[in-house]
């Protein structure tokens, strides 16, 4: 069960001829895979396209309903191999990742891909991963779109343009038997806008049409002699092709402006950053409306050399907006632009930064600069942000170092915390040791307040991380792995590579039930039911069966004391190979999100519920907040000391604790103080409740009368 | 070709960023915006980059709203863009007072333009709740940071509005927005907004009332109730007001005025920690403090408030009689009934999270028996093995409180304890150091006496902060003999606070040369 629900949203997939769809980028590319008679769809999550993945499996039904088959993938390489349904047979199939992370994971499958070429129309869409909220790598997908000729379209990001090139983008791919990338920014992955609809589209040529009657052809298989064509191929008919579909659709766009003697080149997503920034510097309107003429490419890769020249031709200068680097199209608009001896000046990376995103305020002031070159009465100079404004600038000098970081942190009864809480205790008892990280949920424990974990390598290879760590030592590498990593590349590359070659060293698998960090899909190892895949498929019963000996499954990854006591062990048994620990308990935010309905029902119907919360007496708690430093729960905060006598705040536990019970037994385990409490309300008392209560009021109220009393005579 | 544009003659788009983060409603809030613009005769884009935003991460809400009209009257669809620029936005939502500063710091809120609509409430930063003392960022530094940057500064704590009325606060963010008077919309369109939406309306539109009046300061700005208004439970068994009352007397002929409140609270702390005899004790002490101060002080009576401060927080140490009197009063019960909102029906039961080691335990009861504990030997270990892992006590039990109940009679044999004549030792040492030090220099006996915070908490906190606070009173002659012997004692102060390690203490050593 996914973080978010797109049950609601996923109706206006029915939407027919000429309706208006208002919605997401993510649902109005989905409806547009409809529109175009996609046959199956596949994908791996992560962000900005895990809502992509889970609006696909909410509109499951939908999909079934138009024949169309929709897979959760094991990986962004068996994604990009499922495309694989579209090289002998002529059916429009689609794939969405996370890129370029999930790019490099499918790259094996899409170079095969791109070599023998497609007979159907293949896309894979890719969330591109780039600037700010970028989690990993500030890598682009256009060099893989080279490096496998694959067809890279860039869309404007408004839902008209982006519906409008997934539909041209199967045509481009029909047209030039070549995969086509459609590249959804992360901002335009989650725009809110509106498209005129059309009718949903089945799929002619179906599925089983293909199973029953099955083709094959020796030459778009990849193996020499086949291969060596197939360059030729891309080259002398298939790149052609695709050009002149390019022209002839008009996919790239061009428009006018009285300042005809320069020009601007940008990448299709760059759009609306860029008339922004152009309204910004009084050289556009709100319509984009322009007075430097404009070369839109909605499609980044191949780049038409007519079109070039036709726009560079009589102009004094270009500037090409191409954000990231290496600046590939700059390079090689110069290249074309001497080809055809066109002397137009170009501009890029001297006037835009090389590397980073290009904000609002990055491109107003690089599209000002290059503006100004050349006409420098044209650029206004009101209706500017006030730069030389003082009043602005003591303000942000005044938060130097005030305003702190919020890096994303562990939820509040996250179970992987108790994890490295018992990390952090072995290691005052054994010494720090080499901690081989992974990605998920679980990276967060390099932040504070934990400080863990060394590097990460990369999806499922935490383990293989530490390979080189496999020599004689005192001490063992401890590797972390979630389960979402383990199933996606982990129990190969990590566990098994780690069998294979006799490593002595400590594997951690945080099974929290779901794919958390992207979202909370279903994975293999699942554990409660899912009526449309597989799950239940043990991560111990997994390992075993490649090998590993010492394996131990934690169910309750909460009690601290097992998880330091088996920590402890597998750094210190003598027993040869692997260690692998499975730390199991559920996700917290999925298990609130799954549990509290049924609570609340409970309680409305009026049973027996209790519910745990934990809290922290004030008058105790001597503010040296070592409680919050070993958990870094949300709900753990700092609250100004009731006590006139003390200055320091103390700890406070909000009302978001869910009753977990860490910090209880932090305070055990680490000999912390003795204010923390766990209060236990109980809804719906039964009359055993209320009589077991009335007699314990009547003692203690007695015994602390005395002893109020006895206080007085003292 | 184009005819040269004008954009000051043409529409504009109305820019609206909102900072947030995850689970506070910044989406809904967008989500609402949204409905609102085009239910108005909008058109409106919202994007965000949701990712970070779950997981406690702040995120940026960025909207823009165009006039439907103004695009059907040039017949094309506007540009709108996806990120904000800075200095072109012209509402600035944010969900609490640091995210609030952190879009000044991002120069999202400038003079000519910007409304920042601001919640005051503070969610403090990982590394605000990590210090080892207080690391909160102060309120007014952001506070003066928001007012100065924007062209008009709305603020008033939403969280409390939201609480208040059983809502969240991207409810009040909403009504704060209405009454700010900036979005072409009437009252009436918001509350329509938040009906649409269809999920709890009744106590959003309480939250939006609320939130539309105080906004305006049309109704006071309440914070939710401040701890230091209420009299902390510590003090809830006064002494014998005439024992108390002549005390306090003595004391404010005896110390100076600037001294008072703080010894006021010290005598009522100590009476009810042990008797009037120990608060009379303190008084004595603190006496001989002030008399140095007059003699030597600037005339602040720093010292002597400050010593007043730390000497009754020294004095009442917390041992485990201390813990178990104030886990089992009648009026702890009801703070706690009270902080977990106990509603009429429910039963409350609470728990106590206790881990008393040998040391402690040996430390409370009389100090023969205390030696004995210590002593190697099968006792010893007994004790040992009993208390090797921590234990839970149902204090809302008969069997539990009793357990507690009998700890806390233990309080008239206190002083026969050994832990009592450690402390009186370690105070008495730590006074006499203090009025010898304000003979020669003053500033680095207010320094020497702020030293005292380093010894707090229990088990391994006490120990470490016992450790750094010796290693730094051993330095102290050689700390007097530097340049400026009280910036470097409060340096080493600060440093012996910045980590758990020791580390930072070391470094700091070194750097000033004591190494």
């Amino acid at each position: 069960m996914a973080e978010r629900s797109f049950k609601e949203e996923v109706k206006s997939l029915y939407l027919g001829d000429g309706d208006e769809f208002h919605g997401e980028g993510i649902l109005a590319i989905t409806k547009a895979l409809l529109q175009a008679g996609v046959s199956y769809v596949g994908g791996y999550q992560g962000a900005p396209i895990s809502h992509l993945m889970d609006v696909l499996a909410d509109a499951n039904d939908i999909l079934e309903d138009l024949g169309v088959h929709f897979e959760s993938s094991a990986s962004e390489a068996t994604a990009a191999a499922m495309l694989a349904a579209s090289v002998h047979y002529p059916l429009r199939g689609a794939v969405t990742f996370k890129s370029t992370v999930g790019t490099n994971v499918a790259s094996d499958a899409l170079a095969n891909l791109a070599s023998g070429g497609v007979k159907g129309g293949a896309m894979i869409i890719v969330g591109e991963d780039y600037g700010e909220g970028s989690s990993i790598m500030q890598e682009r997908s256009h060099p893989f779109a080279m490096k496998s000729q694959i067809w890279l379209l860039d869309p404007k990001p408004n839902l008209p343009t982006i519906v409008d090139m997934v539909e041209k983008g199967f045509e481009l791919s029909e047209a030039s038997n070549t995969p086509v990338m459609l590249q959804v920014r992360i901002r335009a992955c989650h725009v809110y806008g509106r498209f005129k609809t059309r009718d949903n589209v089945r799929p002619s040529f179906t599925l089983r049409d293909a199973m029953e009657n099955p083709v094959r052809d020796v030459n778009r298989i990849v193996l020499p002699p086949a291969s060596y064509l197939h360059e030729k191929e891309k080259v002398e008919k298939r790149w052609p092709a695709a050009i002149k579909f390019i022209e002839e659709h008009g996919l790239n766009e061009m428009t006018d402006g009285d300042l005809s003697d320069i020009g601007i080149v940008l990448q299709g997503g760059m759009y609306n950053t860029a008339l922004r920034a152009l309204e910004l510097n009084g050289l556009a309107d709100a319509f984009g409306n322009a007075r430097v003429p404009l070369y839109v490419l909605n499609v980044t890769y191949p780049l038409v050399d007519a079109e070039f020249v036709r726009f560079c031709a009589g102009k004094r200068a270009v500037l090409i907006v191409e954000e990231g680097q290496p600046e590939f199209i700059e390079q090689a608009v110069n290249t074309m632009l001497r080809r055809a001896d066109i002397q137009a000046k170009v501009h890029g990376k001297d006037l835009l930064p090389m590397a980073g995103e290009y904000t609002g305020a990055v491109m107003k002031d690089g599209l000002g600069k290059f503006v100004a070159l050349y006409h420098p009465d044209a650029v206004a100079g009101s209706g500017a942000p006030p730069e030389g404004d003082n009043r602005r600038k003591a303000a942000m000098a005044a938060l130097d170092g005030k305003v702190h970081g919020r890096p994303p942190s562990f939820c509040t009864g996250c179970p992987e915390r108790p994890i490295f809480t018992a990390m952090k205790l072995v290691e005052r008892e054994l010494g720090p040791h080499h901690v081989s990280c992974d990605i998920g949920c679980h990276l967060f424990s390099i932040l504070p307040p934990f400080n863990i974990g060394a590097t990460t390598m990369g999806y499922g290879l935490g383990g293989a991380g530490a390979a080189a760590f496999n020599a004689p030592s005192d001490k063992r590498v401890i590797s972390v792995m979630g389960d979402g990593g383990f199933w996606h590349n982990g129990l190969l590359s990590s566990i098994g590579n780690a069998v294979f070659n006799k490593s002595d060293n400590v594997f951690l698998v945080v099974d929290n039930g779901y794919s958390a960090a992207t979202g909370g899909q279903d994975i293999l190892s699942s554990h409660l039911p899912n009526p449309i895949r597989a799950t239940r498929n043990g991560i111990e019963k997994a390992v075993r069966g490649i090998g590993v000996t010492w394996a131990r499954t934690l169910t309750r990854t909460y009690d601290l004391k097992a998880m330091t006591r088996t920590l402890r062990e597998a750094l210190t048994t003598p027993e040869k190979g692997p260690k692998v620990i499975v730390a199991q308990s559920e996700c917290m935010l999925n298990r609130q999100r799954r549990v509290k309905p049924l609570v609340n029902q409970a309680i409305k119907d009026g049973k027996r519920v209790v519910r745990e919360r934990f809290g922290v007496d004030p008058d105790t708690c001597t503010g040296d907040h070592s409680c919050i430093r070993l958990s870094g729960c949300p709900s753990l905060t700092v609250a100004p000391n009731p006590d006139p006598l003390r200055k320091d705040p103390v700890t406070r536990v909000i009302d978001s604790c869910v009753g977990c019970g860490l910090c209880g037994e932090v305070s055990h385990a680490a000999v912390l103080c003795p204010s923390f409490y766990k209060a236990s309300i109980v809804n719906n008392p039964t009359p055993a409740d209320h009589r077991r209560a009335r007699f314990r009021r009547a003692v203690l109220g007695y015994l602390q009368r005395r002893m109020a009393r006895k206080a007085v005579a003292a | 070709m184009n005819a040269p544009v004008n954009p000051h003659a043409q529409a504009r788009a109305i820019r609206i960023a909102v900072l947030a983060m995850g689970g506070e409603g910044g989406g809904v809030l967008a989500d609402w915006i949204v409905s609102l613009a085009e239910h108005g005769g909008y058109i409106a884009q919202s994007t965000s980059v949701p990712g970070v935003a779950q997981r406690t991460g702040a995120t940026i809400y960025y909207l823009e709203l165009f006039p439907r009209a103004a695009a059907e009257a040039a017949g094309r669809l506007p540009v709108l863009a996806l990120m904000p620029a800075p200095g072109d936005v012209d509402i600035v939502i944010a969900s609490e007072l640091m995210e609030a500063g952190r879009a000044v710091q991002r120069g999202l809120v400038t003079p000519d333009r910007t409304t920042l609509i601001a919640s005051t409430n503070r969610v403090y930063a990982m590394t605000e709740k990590i210090a080892l003392a207080d690391g909160r960022v102060e309120d007014p530094v952001l506070r003066d940071a928001c007012r100065t940057a924007a062209k008009r500064f709305i603020a008033c704590d939403m969280a409390a509005i939201a609480e208040r009325s059983g809502s969240v606060i991207s409810a009040a963010m909403f009504g704060a927005l209405a009454s700010a008077g900036v979005l072409p919309f009437a009252r009436e369109d918001f509350e329509a907004t938040i009906a649409r939406a269809g999920v709890g309306v009744a106590a959003s539109k309480r939250a939006f009332a609320e939130a539309y009046e105080v906004a305006a300061g049309r109704a006071p700005d309440t914070p939710l109730p401040d701890p230091r208004s209420r009299k902390a439970e510590i003090l809830a068994h006064r002494p014998p007001p005439d024992d108390a009352a002549a005390l306090e007397r003595e004391a404010a002929d005896a110390l100076p005025a600037e001294a008072m409140e703080i010894a006021k609270a010290g005598i009522e702390r100590l009476a009810d920690y042990q008797d009037i005899a120990y608060a009379r004790l303190y008084l004595h002490r603190l006496k001989a403090v002030a008399e140095a101060d007059r003699a030597h002080g600037d005339g602040s009576f720093r010292l002597t408030s400050e010593t007043a401060r730390h000497l009754a927080l020294g004095m009442a140490y917390e041992d485990t009689i201390r813990v178990a009197e104030l886990k089992t009063r009648a009026s702890r019960f009801e703070r706690v009934a009270k902080e977990v909102r106990l509603k009429p029906g429910q039963i409350l039961e609470i728990e106590e999270y206790l881990h008393p080691r040998l040391q402690e335990i040996a430390e409370t009861v009389p100090a023969w028996l205390g030696k004995a504990m210590l002593r190697p030997g099968a006792l010893r270990n007994l004790i040992e093995r009993l208390t090797s892992e921590g234990r839970t006590v149902k204090t809302t039990s008969v069997r539990g409180f009793l357990q507690l109940y009998a700890v806390a009679s233990l309080k008239p044999w206190r002083r026969k304890s050994l832990r009592y004549t450690a402390e009186q030792d370690h105070l008495e040492g730590w006074l006499a150091q203090v009025r010898a030090t304000a003979a020669t220099d003053y500033a680095l006996a207010l320094e020497l006496v702020e030293c005292r915070n380093l010894v707090k908490g229990y088990g391994d906190t006490h120990e470490r902060g016992r450790a750094s606070y010796a290693r730094i009173v051993g330095l102290l002659p050689r700390v007097a003999a530097l340049a400026t012997p009280a910036a470097a004692l409060a340096q080493l102060r600060a440093a012996a606070l910045a980590d758990e390690t020791g580390a930072k203490l070391e470094e700091a050593t070194a750097r000033l040369g004591l190494a």
